[in-house]
């Protein structure tokens, strides 16, 4: 394919197909993967406890599942305001077209979803038949549907519980890294774009997936703790941070690769996307992704996990790196997303992207569906506590 | 209690079957509206209008029987816009969109290319080029219009299956079913693709399919006044199309290595064109 794009931008004569001024991928589907991304990343944190046993992270393993709840929620949203006909979406499971990648999305998002809530609704069977008994009306009903009028907390139902939740977030890992990887795949499976057309987008997407449900975890977890003047568990967000950064090394790592290689086979392919990160997007992604946001960061998290910090200045750190992170990973989809959809298919220019503030698809409404899982994660957590140690003082 | 056991199997089994019937009538009912309608009636044929494709006219068609080629003659195009102008009257195409258009290539004497394409050519190229300031070598025009490949990308990543390929060689949307996702018009390796702002959803050239049914050429080869377009059907061994693609002459297809094998042909087409 590389030769596909022979002659590519020999000479920049600013030459964009007519049909390829507009942008037809907005803002919106740069959300789409980052709000999925957070699940993914965030259900991962919840499985390092109750898959592979990392025991300090015991205090956010509830949380970060309904964190990854409240987002998976809201991640079909930015797709229904990008489609043309919204009121077809469901087309995409009654008649898929087995050859898209785009035809799995419904049948994988709809799968995850009912294998996180299934998994919800065990690890919190006890806590819900427990609050059940305490509360009274709509509340009380509200528990009675979670825990399907059971009440059975017998040593065998429990321990039939602990199964199924093992082999809930068993297959939950496998599934979050197929929603995720599969949602690089959709651009990575774009041969006529040079910039997507890589084996590494699915690879690239995952670990980046990973780090914005890490570092969501951690900033969100410091940032309630510290508003309702509890203490934050300086072990739990110590192990978070060292994950963190073993997923963001090798996020960076990836990131850096798809560009190194190609700059250094310098084929034709080469000239299209060097043309592109040095010209349009190069501030979007030589100085805010890759030199503010990342080794920025890169430097913090080496700080922060190599040398004795202490507990204050550690949270304090460790929330902004989170930050940056998830700023980063912003960066990151908006770089692949809207940049790659810049370079025109002549090769020989690129067009301009002009988001607008009251657009269908515009910032505003960028900015109501990222604070939409958030509210959506306080509505849970009038319903799940979030905190073992809540129930403990109940 | 034993006793009442069969019953009560029996009730589930009704109660099963009944649920399964149900689904299964509503998927088909999901499913009944997709079958394709009858396209045409011979009254349909507009007999004044004399045939300008042979052998479609006057006996049932059969897709499987037909292999549609379009070619563009380089070195005939004048630019003049004519069937740029014809095609957006004939599908009422918004401003800014386009399913077909006219590209001026510039060669100046340093082999450096210039391209440009005001309007995609709807108004023809009437002015020479002003800003440039270097002696010019070579001028032409490449029309460009849907290559109706056999392997095409936009088929392959259609999620609901609105866009599919005809066994006579084209490549159409039904845009009843479109979705208006635009993830066609990312797969398209020639940007042929746009999303019509009124309906919705995708649209494209058809090598105006409807026209080719009645026995009548596209709307763009109808008018050319250079016949630099030419269409025919491959498998009639006395067409245009089947004497230029089986004799001598360079024939070659865009981007040639994206391996979408089009159906859209370039006679003449420098190697710059893109």
């Amino acid at each position: 394919m590389n030769a596909a794009h022979e002659n590519a931008i020999t000479i920049l004569t600013n030459y964009v197909f007519p049909n390829d001024l507009h942008v037809h991928w907005s803002m919106m589907i740069a959300l789409y993967p980052y709000i999925t991304g957070i699940v993914a990343g965030a259900f991962i944190v919840s499985s390092l406890y109750h898959v592979f046993g990392v025991k300090s992270l015991k205090p956010i393993s509830r949380f970060s599942l309904l964190f990854a709840l409240a987002f998976l929620t809201c991640a079909t949203l930015p797709l229904l305001f990008h489609l043309g006909r919204p009121e077809r979406n469901f087309n995409i499971m009654l008649t898929p077209n087995p050859s898209s990648a785009m035809a799995g999305f419904g049948y994988i998002y709809m799968l995850y979803g009912v294998v996180l809530l299934l998994e919800v609704l065990f690890i919190y069977r006890p806590t819900l038949v427990y609050l059940r008994k305490k509360s009274q009306g709509l509340m009380e009903m509200i528990y009675r549907a979670l825990t399907f009028d059971s009440t059975n907390l017998s040593p065998e139902s429990l321990e039939l519980d602990r199964k199924i939740i093992s082999f809930l977030a068993a297959i939950g890992i496998p599934m979050a890294c197929v929603l995720h990887g599969y949602v690089g795949f959709i651009f990575g499976g774009i041969k006529a774009n040079p910039t997507w057309a890589t084996p590494l987008m699915p690879v690239i997407f995952l670990l980046s997936a990973c780090v914005s449900g890490v570092a969501g975890i951690i900033l969100v977890y410091i940032l309630i703790k510290t508003f309702t003047n509890k203490p934050a568990d300086t072990d739990c967000v110590r192990t978070c941070t060292n994950y963190l950064a073993g997923f963001f090394i090798l996020d960076f790592v990836f990131e850096m690769l798809e560009v190194l290689s190609h700059s250094y086979l310098r084929t034709a392919h080469y000239h299209a996307v060097d043309e592109l990160l040095n010209g349009p997007l190069y501030n979007s992604f030589w100085i805010g992704q890759v030199g503010i946001l990342s080794v920025i960061p890169l430097i913090l998290l080496g700080w922060l996990c190599l040398t004795r910090v202490n507990d204050t200045l550690f949270k304090i750190g460790a929330s902004l790196v989170s930050f940056m992170l998830l700023l980063q990973v912003v960066f990151m989809r908006w770089n692949v997303v809207i940049g790659g959809q810049l370079i025109s298919k002549s090769a020989r220019g690129f067009t301009v992207f002009h988001p607008e503030w009251f657009d269908k698809e515009g910032i505003l409404t960028a900015i109501v569906l990222m604070c939409a899982p958030l509210v959506v994660l306080f509505v849970i957590s009038r319903i799940f506590p979030f905190w073992m140690e809540e129930m403990d003082e109940g | 209690m034993d006793r009442e056991k069969p019953e009560l199997n029996e009730e589930r089994r009704t109660f099963i079957k009944k649920v399964l019937k149900g689904t299964i009538a509503g998927s088909l009912l999901l499913v009944i509206p997709l079958r394709a309608d009858d396209l045409e009636t011979s009254e349909q044929i507009p007999e004044h209008i004399p045939e300008q494709i042979p052998g479609i006219r006057g006996s049932e068609y059969d897709m499987s029987r037909h292999r549609f080629v379009f070619i563009v003659d380089i070195t005939r195009c004048i630019g003049c816009g004519s069937c740029c102008v014809a095609d957006k009257r004939e599908y009422n195409v918004p401003d800014g969109n386009y399913r077909t258009w006219v590209e001026r290539y510039i060669k100046d004497i340093d082999e450096n290319i210039y391209v440009d394409c005001p309007n995609g050519g709807l108004d023809g190229y009437q002015k020479p080029r002003e800003d440039i300031d270097r002696p010019v070598r070579d001028t032409f025009f490449v029309p460009k219009l849907c290559n109706m490949c056999e392997d095409p990308s936009c088929v392959q990543v259609c999620p609901v299956g609105a866009t599919f390929r005809s066994p006579d060689g084209f490549v159409l949307i039904d845009s009843e079913r479109c979705i208006g996702c635009a993830y066609c018009i990312q797969a398209c390796p020639y940007s042929v693709r746009f999303l019509n702002p009124v309906t919705h959803t995708a649209e494209k050239c058809s090598w105006c399919y409807h026209r080719v049914r009645r026995g009548l050429l596209p709307v763009c080869v109808h008018v050319c006044p250079a016949k630099a377009r030419k269409f025919g059907d491959l498998n009639d061994k006395e067409s245009e199309v089947y004497k230029i693609l089986s004799g001598p002459g360079v024939i070659t297809v865009l981007k040639r290595d994206m391996g979408n094998s089009p159906s859209l042909y370039y006679k003449g087409a420098r190697r710059e064109v893109i």
